[in-house]
């Protein structure tokens, strides 16, 4: 007990020494929380497109300017024919093409129904599904209204509508920040927790200190414990400093419990270092070992569900995203941040996350040699 | 220097895979002797250091070290050994003090012994003013002097030394033998690695080595009359230029 304090000690007046990397424990979660949230978003806005009039009647005119009343879309131009309109697409330029049809108000008076044709350019395929959702639902409002108008006693309509109204629970406005912030908290705890673990160990490899503790009375698990304990409190050191950032940024904070969220991280952390602690074991060089937690880290948080939602991924990605530790923090974070989850929610996320930590961390000591 | 044994091996040998880095090596040092253990570059001189401090798991063979067994026994070696590697080992990021506290305590000695230690160790080292300075501001030779004397600070029964000397001038390896022969007198036996054939000839003892072999075991004077030789650098010449090995 007493070699860990020594330990403990040294490792502690050597991190808070490098002036370099405490600096990036207090800049890495703001910069972070301010860039991540307001740069990667999904709301589509400005979506361009290009009308082709073919009919130049009121009612075209009229659903020209729903497009443009939307907020949504841009008018790029009045192209004079589809392709006019496709030569702006192949420019760039324009994201939707939508014709009216010649005769476009004259089918509709007479026969109560008419066509009109969408192009989208899906070089974005999220934009291009955006787009023509966006306008199917424009459409949509733009016939319920002449409905309206031509009926005029709706409640007697002979046509029954129904009409479908949502409301978003747990994120009422659909803010896609209130989405990304809980995942970049959880992206601030793994960065730290496993990228300083995994480095710190193979430097002391690299100048050779190692040896020396190595040839000393040092028990394995006090040297583990020496190098675990520190980085566990910087993690949720710059988690804390999240939680600060994203209240005073974003409004955000736990709707749930505090301690919950800190019991999971704390959790977390000791599954991850468990694996930075395997990374440089096997790890002779930082150079290595940057490298190794570089290609897990990419994918632990792309298929973690930071961005895209596990649920659009295809099936044999979900079922990777199941042995990924990364996700179960994301989810718990966003469950207690959103939806304010209990503990006794989060029972599956606790439980799994707790095999990892014993997983990982008993691969760790078990691979772990004094020797050379 | 007394009869009593603390380094023992019989036919202690290290293969990596068909690769003998060791080969079948038996001697005895005896308590509170300089021993120098000499070879070229590649002679399996660190090799068979490591598997002496427990570092490195023998293929075949046994050795005793300070009494206990180097398979069974590693953890009862470390707490009796001290060690230099040939890489400068102290923590350059923390202060002279800082690390001596660091190493006492790594080896069981009291707060009290900590605090003592210390500064007799500044004070015998003339590193006052520099005492909370980081060790990294200090020039190598003061370096590898503190090195020596952090290894020797839990007062251990054989001192290891891996090339100790390395790069160092000529004014300080000769303060750092003063340091060396003090630690025998008071009884500890010290086993060191060196290029220097002038260091050689401070030894009690020599064994040398070439390829995994040990060729040679005496003090400087008989292998001086047994190869015809001057000074230890012919014998050593004489010696080491059958070597198969490379660098």
């Amino acid at each position: 007990m007493r070699t860990l304090l020594f330990l403990l000690r040294k490792e502690f007046l050597q991190i808070f020494r490098n002036k370099l990397i405490l600096r990036m424990i207090f800049a890495l979660p703001v910069i972070q929380l301010i860039l991540l949230p307001n740069a990667a978003t999904y709301e589509v806005k400005n979506i361009t497109f290009s009308v082709v009039d073919h009919d130049h009647s009121e009612y075209s005119r009229k659903l020209i300017n729903e497009f443009t009343a939307s907020g949504y879309f841009q008018l790029n131009d009045y192209s004079k024919s589809y392709d006019q309109a496709l030569d702006q697409v192949e420019k760039d330029k324009t994201d939707l093409i939508v014709e009216i049809p010649a005769g476009f108000e004259r089918e509709l008076i007479r026969q109560n129904e008419s066509m009109i044709f969408f192009a989208a350019n899906a070089i974005s395929g999220q934009t291009a599904g955006l787009a023509v959702a966006y306008a199917n639902s424009i459409i949509r409002d733009y016939s319920n209204n002449i409905r309206a108008e031509w009926i005029s006693m709706p409640r007697l309509s002979a046509i029954p509508t129904i009409e479908i109204t949502s409301s978003n629970w747990f994120n009422p406005q659909m803010n896609y920040k209130k989405f990304i912030v809980p995942g970049v908290l959880a992206l601030l705890v793994t960065l730290v927790g496993f990228l300083m673990s995994s480095l710190n160990i193979v430097k002391e490899k690299e100048i050779g200190t190692i040896e020396q503790l190595n040839v000393s009375p040092i028990k394995k698990y006090q040297f583990i414990l020496s190098k675990l304990i520190p980085f566990w409190f910087l993690g949720l050191m710059v988690l804390s400093i999240g939680f600060v950032i994203s209240f005073i940024m974003y409004g955000l904070y736990p709707v749930g419990s505090f301690w919950v969220g800190y019991l999971f991280a704390g959790i977390y952390l000791i599954a991850l270092l468990g694996f930075g602690l395997l990374t440089s074991i096997y790890a002779e060089t930082q150079q290595q070992a940057m490298f190794i937690a570089y290609f897990f880290m990419l994918i632990f948080i792309l298929l973690g569900g930071l961005f895209s939602p596990i649920e659009n991924m295809p099936d044999w990605a979900q079922y990777l995203t199941y042995v990924n530790p990364v996700r179960y923090l994301i989810e718990a974070m966003r469950m207690l941040v959103l939806k304010g989850s209990s503990f006794w929610d989060l029972r599956y996320h606790f439980l799994i996350i707790t095999a990892f930590a014993f997983v990982f961390n008993g691969l760790a000591i078990w691979n772990y040699k004094k020797t050379v | 220097m007394s009869s009593e044994i603390v380094i023992k091996t019989n036919k202690l040998t290290k293969k990596f895979g068909d690769f003998i880095a060791v080969n079948e090596i038996t001697f005895e040092v005896f308590k509170g002797e300089i021993f120098g253990f000499l070879g070229a570059n590649g002679a399996g001189k660190t090799t068979a250091m490591k598997m002496l401090i427990g570092i490195s798991k023998p293929s075949s063979g046994s050795a005793e070290i300070a009494g206990f067994d180097i398979y069974k026994e590693t953890e009862q070696i470390k707490k009796s050994i001290g060690y230099m590697s040939q890489k400068f080992s102290l923590y350059e990021d923390l202060t002279i003090r800082e690390n001596i506290q660091l190493f006492g305590g790594i080896y069981g000695l009291s707060n009290k012994q900590i605090q003592k230690k210390s500064n007799e160790l500044i004070n015998k080292l003339n590193l006052q003013n520099k005492a909370d300075k980081l060790v990294a501001s200090l020039p190598l030779g003061w370096k590898q002097k503190l090195a020596f004397s952090i290894a020797i600070l839990h007062d251990p029964k054989i001192v290891f030394l891996d090339e100790p000397t390395g790069g160092v001038d000529p004014i300080t390896r000769r303060q750092f033998w003063d340091m060396i022969y003090e630690a025998a007198h008071n009884g500890i036996t010290v086993f060191a690695t060196t290029h220097y054939m002038d260091e050689a000839e401070y030894c009690n003892r020599v064994s040398i080595m070439v390829d995994g072999v040990i060729t040679a075991l005496d003090s400087p004077n008989n292998l001086k009359k047994q190869y015809n030789a001057n000074s230890m650098d012919e014998v050593f010449l004489t010696l080491a230029r059958g070597a198969k090995r490379g660098e």
